[in-house]
Formats: C-alpha cells, structure tokens, sequence
C-alpha cells in the first residue's frame, strides 16, 4: 500500500451507471476500510475535526475501525452526528475534514467520508441503533422540517430526553435527502429511510402532511398544543428564474421542480404515477450541486445533457466528486456561458436556447469574478428542455405568519449561529432557513447548535 | 391515514368524498385548496375545497374522472383511507377578509363551469351565512353532468343553471347567461369564475367589455403545492406568479389564459400512456415508440 494515496474505492463504470440509478460509490469493504484506517496518523490536536461543522471524533472513530470494532466505531460517530450514511456521501470532505487532513499536506488526505459511510452502512447492515436517552423529561418541543437540520435538532433533544414532534409538509420525511439528491447519490430505502428511522428509534414523532403556516401556526404550536419551544429547520426551497423571455414556455422547469418528481414522486421509474419530462436535448443552468444532481438525472433518463454556466471551470460551486462523475458519465460542460432568452415553437413548446459567451471580469462581493458579456458571441442552442438550477431561498410561509421573528432581505431567518435563538421568544432556527441555501452537514451543525439552545433556555425557565 | 366517511358519485364520472382531516378542517377557508395521495405510489393531487365542517373535523371533496389516478381514486369507497392529505393550501378567497360592511353592499355574480361548481359552493355558501345574497350561475355540458343543484340553490340569492344542450335549464354557455341578465338590467360590482380554463378565459372576456371585475381560480399543473417547485407559475399582469402560494386566485383580466391552457397540457402523452395502460392491463403493449 501507498501510503500517500486514498485506498482507492469501487464504483460503477461510467457508461454502466450512466443508464442506471443505482448508487454509483460502492464504498469500502471491510478490508479496505480498516486500511485506509492505517493511514491516519492519530493526531494529538486532529485538525480534522476543526473541520466537522458537528465535530465528529474523527481519529477517534478511525482508531476503532483499525482494531476492527465497527460497532464502537459507529457510537463514536453517533455521539455527534445523527445522519452518518448520509455524510459519508454527500459531505464536502474535500473543504472540511479531509481539507484539514495532514496526511493531505505530502499526498492524499485520510478518506475520511469513505470510512464514515462504511461505518454507517456496517451499522444499518447489522442493525446497530444510536444510544438513546437516558431519562425522560416530558417537555414538548416541535421541529418545524424533516431535513437534516430537523432531524438532527429532534435526534439530539430526543437523546437529551424531550418529548419531541417533527412537522414535516411533504408525505415524507428527510426533507433534501428525499426530494433534492438523487437516489445514485443517496439511495431513499437503503440509506435515508435507515436514517430516519434511527431518529423515530430514539422516540421522535414525525407527523407528515402538515403545512406550518397553513395547516397550524408557531403560535398555535405553543399556545394550544402545549409545546414549549420550536425549532425551525424548513430549509430553503423557494426556486428561482432567471426572469428571460420564454421561461414559462413547456418543457422548463426548475431544478426543484425536476428534482422533485424523480426523487420524491420516483417519477424516474416508468411505473411511477408521477410523469417527468424525458428530453432529447438538455439544458441545466447553473453550476452546483443541484445543478450536477439534475444533469445526471436529465442523462439517466437517455438525454443528452449540457450544464450551461456563466463562470469558468474552477468556480464551479459543486462538489469535486460530483463534476467529476457528471464528466465521466458525458455530461457536457458548455462553461462561460449565459442564456439570454429561450425560444419555443408554435405550440408553446420549448425548441432552443440564445445564449451568450462570458468572461471573468472583476471579483463581485462573493469574491468571484464577475462575469462579463463577450459583445456579439450570441448563439443558438437546440434544445428541447431546459432545467433553471440557480439556487433557492427559503419559503415566506413560517415567517409571514409568526409574530416577532425577523428575516432579511432575503427572506432568511434572522439567528445566533452559536445557538439558533430567533427574535421570537422560544423559538430557535438554523439550516437553510437561516442561511439560505448551503450544504447538509452545515444544517445538521445549526441542528446541534440549537438542541444546546433549545435545551439552555428550557433548562432556565 | 385519512378516513373517507363518505363517497357518493354526484354525476356521470364526478365523485365527491369527506374526508377525516382536522388539521385541515380546522383552519381552511373557502378558495384554499389540499393535495390528495391515493397510497405509496400515488400521485399528489390538487383539489380545491367545497365544503368542511370543523367539528367533525371533516373537508369534501369533488373530482372529476380524467385519467388513470382519478380512476383510481374514484374506485375508494367509505372506510377507505387517503394515504395522504395536505392542506389547506393557498390563499383563502379575498372577501372572507374583507370588512363585513362593505362586502354586504356588493353585488356579486359566481359563474360556474362543471366541476367549478364545487369550488364555487364554499363561497356562495360562505356568503350567505354572513347575510350575503349572490347570483350564482352554473353551466354544465348536459345534464347528466350537473352537480349541487340542489345544495347551491339553498345558499345562493338566485340560481341559474345553464347547459350546453339545452337538455335541463336554459340552454347555451354561461357566457349567454350573463349576457342576458346584463341585457335584464342586472349590474354587478364583482364576477368569480371557476371552470375549466377555456371557460374562465372567455368569461373574463366578456366580463372585461362589460367592466365587471372578475376573480378567477386557476388549476394549473402542481407538484408539492407549497411554493417550492414552480410547476404552477403562471403570468399574471405581466408578472409570474405560483398559483399554490400567490393564487388559486387571481385577478382574471390579467392573467395570460393562453399560456396556462398551453401548460396543462404538458404532460398529455404520459398522460394518456398511463390511462391505457390501465384500461388495456394485461394486454398493454407500450406503444409504437415514436413519441418521446
């Protein structure tokens, strides 16, 4: 073995899983994990875990996989996070744990995530449930969203013995993990639905089908259903248009919306009563994850597919992995370049896409560099769907009807990232409802940050 | 689980249901709506409310037979159980909160078409409970199609009920009828429309000649219904707008009907796919394979 490079992890071939949508990492095998195990150093001040937005004992838990004891692997895991199959899969290792690896200084980092998810997996496979609470308290708190934030706020107070009741407006629970990343990323029966079931494990109530805002307000959660505080984790899923000329044509779709039908509704599967658009020729705009996520789903279902971004290469936001599994499987990368209108047919239906060539001018606030417009590099693309994957914000619902809770300008709840408190009284926030949108392991952090909250000021009153 | 307590086919194909559901009785007002969810598999539904009653924490329903899950659906029975119900979704009708005082000044004109009449009944039936008389026109096809007659006529001021055959009523569009009670000396300050698209937009038409402003409750295509995946935009003034959050209602001279007729028809190949497939079943071939 080299010590310098990752022990190299199994997937399945390019031109196989394009057609497939079967996860397309199949991990470590116990073997293999105990040695990438090996490389870890054991650090006495573990950078790795200044990375972990939840602070997971990193050498910790690799120092059990070492000695082949899976199982204290996994509690070590658990005692800081609630999803861990879901993190080994869609964290981004490489600006977190596996960015702060020192083996990552001379050669590669510790493949930190591939031993997260194989720990995991192990543990679903042989049935291992977290350590639940140890007392019970009674007091009832509700967790507004069944996403990673959601989850991980009522898995942590549930551990800390209160009574909670997860509110979740879909017909399933886990938020993103069902409806946004695909099941080649994630797969829902064999890994989500294992997940959340460890929550319900631990005493959790999740009532599906219920609309915060709608169906019951915060104020009525506390007032007439006798919860004592609330934790809202609705995350950010309001989709955004570019606003050109010809976006309500048919056959445009936001990536939310594209998402939604073939992870949450399974509309991928033919047998499915959900339909989905099967394009011939695709157009995802955007450069993220989700916009990775639609474009090898747009490919799954036999399109060709073309990302459409305005920057260049290296500003791409999505993660390392997953542009690189997009290349491999043949989506294509038309990078520094900006729709201007899209054009339909007489019918309405979406026949091509004006565009125009881009270049990095100066950094914008974000950091970036602006892209600029290249004067007369307009030109037409024939395509026949086109997916707008630009990014969300979170949905006014819960904050346009709770008295007292402050928003930005962006509809973002106003929150103490230390511990989640609001400008309302007893209610807490954090994941993409706070942030906007961002990533899992950042929500599951804001997550324990305000079960600590939620548990400081109940403990006080 | 949400229980149907209920189930009777009011027409040729037109089912209705109460269904269990307190959280939604509890809190929906006329206008709103809920998505539906037959089992595991199913598809979510959007169904405008036609009527709820908040201590036997029950909402009905009514749909129309138009594909294979609304087949399906019409096939529950009572006892029967929705696997999922949400709501109430949407923005409640304007006047439920307009001040009461000026609301009963107004004269009020509800034109309903065909399945619309069961949206159009919580309204009228709203109204009347605060003192409110509205004129209530309801069109159907024919009359094997006509639906609430008989409840609508005890909450509404007068009833006028229209077919296009001639076979029950007047005879001709709703169109007509308003024509004629125009032509009669009627005057109204408000119009609400609820039917089929093309039927809203042709109201909306003559409503606008003859200056009456008119709302309209539009069913475009819906996935989740809460706002998060714009399968329902739809351009009104100009501007683009969610039926699921923004709507179901919206000011009917400013919306672009013909985009949003063109929108529902997004899926109709899968559509009909799926319809036979399940009349065809075992014999079910798939096709030809030359439409995508």
């Amino acid at each position: 073995m080299d010590v310098l490079k990752k022990v190299p992890v199994r997937e399945q071939e390019a031109e196989v899983r394009a057609a497939n949508f079967e996860e397309v990492c199949l991990g470590y095998d116990v073997e293999e994990a105990k040695c990438e195990a090996e490389r870890c150093i054991n650090c006495q001040n573990a950078r790795c875990i200044m990375g972990c937005p939840v602070a997971i004992n990193i050498p910790g838990f690799i120092q059990k996989v070492k000695e082949g004891d899976i199982e204290g692997a996994y509690q070590v895991i658990s005692e800081a996070s609630a999803l861990p199959a879901v993190c080994g899969r869609v964290c981004p290792q490489e600006t977190q744990c596996e960015g702060k690896c020192i083996r990552g200084i001379k050669g590669e980092p510790v493949s930190i995530g591939k031993l997260e998810r194989f720990v995991a997996d192990w543990a679903g496979e042989n049935n291992i449930k977290p350590d639940g609470a140890r007392e019970k308290k009674g007091t009832k708190v509700a967790v507004i969203g069944s996403g990673p934030a959601g989850l991980t706020c009522a898995g942590d107070l549930a551990k800390m013995g209160y009574a909670v009741t997860i509110f979740e407006a879909l017909h399933e629970p886990g938020g993103v993990l069902v409806y946004g990343i695909p099941e080649f990323r994630l797969p829902k029966e064999a890994v989500v639905a294992k997940e959340i079931e460890n929550v319900r494990s631990l005493g959790v109530k999740i009532e599906t089908n219920v609309v915060i805002g709608k169906s019951v307000t915060i104020d009525q959660l506390i007032e007439e259903e006798g919860f004592s505080a609330v934790f809202i984790g609705s995350g950010a899923g309001l989709p955004k248009f570019m606003g050109i000329q010809g976006e309500n044509a048919n056959g445009v779709f936001s990536a939310n919306e594209y998402l939604t039908r073939s992870n949450l509704m399974k509309a991928f599967n033919r047998e499915s009563a959900t339909p989905i658009m099967v394009g011939r020729k695709v157009a995802v705009v955007g450069g993220g994850n989700v916009a990775m996520d639609a474009a090898r789903t747009a490919l799954r279902l036999g399109a060709e597919v073309h990302i459409v971004y305005r920057r260049s290469e290296e500003e791409l936001p999505a993660r390392a992995e997953e542009v690189h599994h997009a290349r491999e499987e043949g989506v294509i990368f038309d990078i520094l370049t900006n729709p201007t209108e899209i054009l339909a047919d007489e019918s309405g239906w979406v026949s091509g896409m004006k565009c125009i060539k881009m270049e990095l001018g100066e950094p914008d606030a974000s950091g970036r560099r602006r892209p600029v417009e290249i004067p007369d590099s307009e030109f037409i693309m024939e395509l026949d769907t086109v997916i707008m994957s630009l990014g969300t914000s979170p949905n006014p619902l819960i904050s346009s009807t709770a008295k007292g809770l402050e928003v930005n300008k962006w509809q973002c709840i106003v929150a103490d990232e230390a511990n989640g408190k609001t400008t309302k009284e007893g209610v807490y926030a954090g994941g993409d409802a706070v942030t906007g949108a961002a990533t899992v392991i950042l929500a599951m952090g804001a997550g324990k940050a305000a079960a600590r909250g939620i548990d400081d000021y109940l403990s006080n009153e | 689980m949400y229980k149907i307590v209920k189930a009777k086919e009011l027409a040729d194909n037109i089912y209705l249901m109460d269904v269990e559901a307190k959280r939604v009785a509890k809190t929906c007002e006329p206008g709103q709506f809920v998505i539906v969810r037959t089992d595991d598999e199913g598809e979510r539904i959007p169904l405008t409310i036609c009527d709820y009653d908040r201590e036997k924490g029950t909402v009905t329903i009514v749909f129309q037979v138009v594909g294979a899950s609304t087949l399906l659906m019409s096939g529950l029975k009572e006892g029967d159980y929705f696997r999922d119900f949400v709501g109430p979704l949407g923005q409640a009708s304007e006047f439920v909160h307009e001040d009461k005082e000026e609301l009963k000044k107004k004269k009020i004109l509800f034109v309903a078409g065909g399945v619309g009449t069961a949206p159009v009944y919580p309204q009228v039936k709203w109204l009347d409970q605060q003192g409110i008389s509205a004129d209530v026109i309801v069109g159907s096809k024919t009359k094997d199609l006509l639906i609430l007659e008989q409840e609508m006529k005890e909450v509404a001021g007068s009833l006028y009920v229209t077919t296009d055959d001639g076979s029950y009523g007047r005879s001709g569009m709703v169109t007509q009828v308003i024509k004629d009670l125009v032509a009669e000396g009627k005057e109204y300050d408000v119009c609400v429309a609820i039917g089929p698209m093309i039927m809203m937009k042709f109201v909306c038409l003559l409503t606008k000649e003859l200056n009456i402003p008119t709302v309209v409750s539009m069913n475009p295509i819906m996935v989740d219904g809460t706002g998060m995946c714009g399968a329902c935009r739809l351009t009104v003034d100009g501007k683009v707008k969610f039926a699921c959050v923004d709507g179901p209602e919206f000011d009917g001279h400013a919306v672009n009907f013909d985009e949003s007729m063109r929108r529902q028809l997004m899926y109709k190949t899968q559509e009909g796919r799926a319809m036979l497939k399940l009349q065809e079943g075992a014999t079910h071939h798939g096709g030809c394979g030359n439409c995508k």
